[in-house]
């Protein structure tokens, strides 16, 4: 159907790229960014004020590090549920590990092992044994999330080295902190990774055919697994982050994350049936949501209340375009 | 034989008797006829909202609200109950089972008039009515002392042997049976989840009857959500947190295929009886009830994997090409 009226209207010319970058979702969404942080700095006093927007960023750079590669595996047609239980495992393992004297060393790469063994193993069921992703992950979800129950139960691990919190509660300079240096620079190297590489290329062919790409001759499989592996990566590097913030471990660490994660993925406009979507997208979607959840925060607002909003702000974004086209063409008619 | 035992109804109810005979080698006291009935009354919310959760994945939807639903639901009764204490049960179970569907018609509009995917929709709802739940309580727990005898008494009404609540559940099975073998609704389900395309030539509504699916479940969830409230005696923000996890484990393990038009209600029983069993196994054999979450995620991934296998081998595919570009 929408195939017929293109074939019919084709444009005589493109739009021109300043128009493109001026109508496309990082615009607008950018305009919402802009919009939220004038509205907070009226609505409280404390809002502009460096540290407090240094301690607000804390809202948003452990999921964002998740989200750019969540942002990857969506676009590429896959999901991962899993990755909230991934840091409860990493930080249980990690919590193990500290108990029979592990350092920072070993517990860092603790920590990146285990997400990696977690990535893995979800892309194995996904690639090798063909499952549907989102079962496969809504399994290991339980799965990972009760491994790290049957080692804690209702205890939790607390008492890691001093220099552990250099990840979490470390500064780099003045209000800037060690997280914000981790988020811009694997910001970086996603929008690199999809935008400017042919494995970039590959995830977004992947995403809008399948079939297609696999006879193009890209490994869809492989791929796919590679972005499980990252994905599982990346929940290790914000389980490190999140354990060393909060100096301690419970099973329900990180609870419920999974969610934000693919809200804010979804938020930055990636398309999540697969095909399309943009690391700066991600990157915006992460500040919206920091400078909500934060704005909302000076003013009171109690957390089951904010994860209102991020459940409206997840159905809203996806529904209020498709509203707004379903109301042009009916203008048309 | 075959056709009327499938196999993997049989190999599942194999695995249901093997656990059962396990425990009861160590403990005879398990199989006694009373704790199986109290095995079956305590999986009764899980079988009743399978039975929901099954309708809606073989439309190829999934419902991650449904336990939100339930909680919401449930604290909504409790309050009504505390402001009017005199209200008939018959007059409970309506709002109940009407609220739970209105919110799962929120799910079926989202999904049919703005094509939305059913995991988004879902997962946004999910948080939305927990996030209700505190705004309605202010975060305070309804307590047992404070509901009506009649209120928390029903569920536990104990009719010819067995409590209401697993009455309720047993008429759910049966009438689904019926609805998804003999109604019109019933078999519109499979067609919409087997072959959207061609559901739609035969005069079908695929957006419509996912959206009754998203009703039907909804209503039981608002059911369920009563008889929860009412048999604990408590309503609180987090009651039956994580518990839709639960219900989709309990229909991938009955054999019911995500992919959608694969199912039956017998499986999705037999999946909840699975899990019930093994929740109700673990304090006897002294293992903690820690173990449970890892064991229903094991559960999930190896029913997934063995479904997959078995679907594989079913026919054969004709058209390659024509079905691999659906």
């Amino acid at each position: 159907m929408t195939d017929a009226t293109t074939a019919r209207n084709i444009p005589d010319r493109m739009n021109s790229r300043a128009v493109r970058i001026f109508k496309s979702w990082e615009a607008l969404l950018l305009a919402v960014a802009i919009t939220i942080f004038v509205v907070n700095s009226f609505a409280s006093p404390y809002f502009l004020d460096a540290w407090n927007l240094s301690d607000a960023t804390f809202n948003f750079t452990e999921k964002a590090m998740i989200a750019f590669a969540m942002a990857l595996l969506i676009i590429a047609g896959e999901i991962d549920l899993s990755v909230a239980s991934i840091i409860a495992l990493a930080s249980t393992a990690m919590g193990l590990a500290m108990q029979h004297g592990a350092g920072t060393p070993e517990l860092v790469t603790i920590g990146l092992i285990v997400g990696l063994l977690c990535g893995a193993f979800n892309g194995f069921f996904v690639t090798v044994l063909g499952l549907p992703s989102i079962v496969v992950t809504i399994g290991t979800m339980s799965l990972f999330r009760g491994i790290s129950y049957i080692i804690l139960g209702d205890d939790s691990f607390r008492g890691y080295p001093s220099s552990f919190a250099w990840f979490g509660q470390g500064y780099i300079y003045w209000v800037f902190t060690v997280e914000m240096l981790f988020f811009v620079i694997i910001a970086v190297a996603y929008a690199v990774l999809l935008h400017k590489t042919n494995f970039g290329r590959a995830v977004y062919a992947i995403g809008n055919n399948p079939t297609g790409a696999m006879f193009s001759g890209i490994r869809v499989q492989r791929i796919k697994f590679i972005l499980f592996l990252l994905t599982g990566l990346m929940s290790g590097i914000a389980a490190i982050c999140l354990t060393s913030r909060l100096g301690s471990t419970r099973p329900s660490i990180a609870s419920g994350m999974e969610l934000e994660v693919v809200t804010m993925v979804v938020l930055g406009g990636v398309n999540i049936l697969g095909g399309s979507g943009t690391i700066p997208g991600v990157v915006i979607a992460a500040f919206v949501m920091g400078l909500v959840t934060f704005g909302l925060g000076l003013l009171n607002v109690p957390g089951l209340v904010m994860s209102i909003f991020i459940g409206l702000l997840l159905i809203g974004v996806i529904a209020l375009p498709r509203l707004w086209t379903m109301a042009a063409e009916r203008r048309k008619e | 034989m075959k056709r009327f035992i499938p196999l993997r109804e049989a190999i599942l109810s194999a695995a249901i008797l093997f656990l059962t005979l396990l425990v009861a080698s160590r403990f005879p006291g398990f199989v006694a006829p009373a704790n199986l009935a109290n095995v079956f009354n305590d999986t009764a919310p899980l079988i009743i909202l399978a039975l929901g959760q099954m309708v809606v994945i073989l439309t190829r939807c999934i419902d991650l609200s449904v336990a939100a639903n339930l909680a919401l639901t449930g604290m909504v009764v409790a309050m009504i109950n505390v402001a009017i204490p005199g209200l008939p049960i018959p007059i409970i179970l309506t709002i109940a089972v009407l609220m739970g569907a209105f919110m799962g018609a929120i799910n079926g509009i989202l999904v049919w008039k703005l094509s939305i995917p059913p995991i988004v929709v879902t997962l946004g709802t999910m948080t939305i009515f927990r996030g209700i739940i505190f705004l309605i309580s202010d975060g305070k727990w309804v307590n047992s002392h404070e509901m009506s005898p009649a209120f928390t008494g029903f569920p536990r009404t104990v009719l010819l042997g067995l409590p209401a609540l697993s009455w309720i559940a047993i008429l759910t099975v049966v009438a689904f049976g019926i609805m998804m073998a003999r109604t019109q609704f019933g078999r519109s389900i499979f067609a919409v989840g087997g072959n959207p395309h061609a559901a739609v030539y035969t005069g079908i509504n695929v957006g419509k009857t996912q959206f009754w699916a998203f009703v039907v479940s909804g209503a039981l969830a608002g059911l369920t959500g009563y008889l929860w409230v009412a048999r604990y005696a408590v309503a609180y923000v987090d009651i039956a947190g994580g518990f839709e996890l639960e219900v989709v484990a309990a229909c991938v393990i009955g054999g019911i295929s995500i992919a959608g038009g694969i199912g039956t209600v017998g499986g999705a029983v037999l999946g909840a009886i699975f899990l019930g069993v093994v929740k109700n196994a673990l304090p006897v054999v002294d293992i903690s009830p820690f173990w449970q979450l890892a064991i229903s995620g094991s559960a999930i991934l190896i029913a997934v994997a063995f479904n997959a296998r078995s679907g594989r081998n079913k026919g054969r595919v004709i058209l390659k090409s024509a079905e691999a570009t659906q």
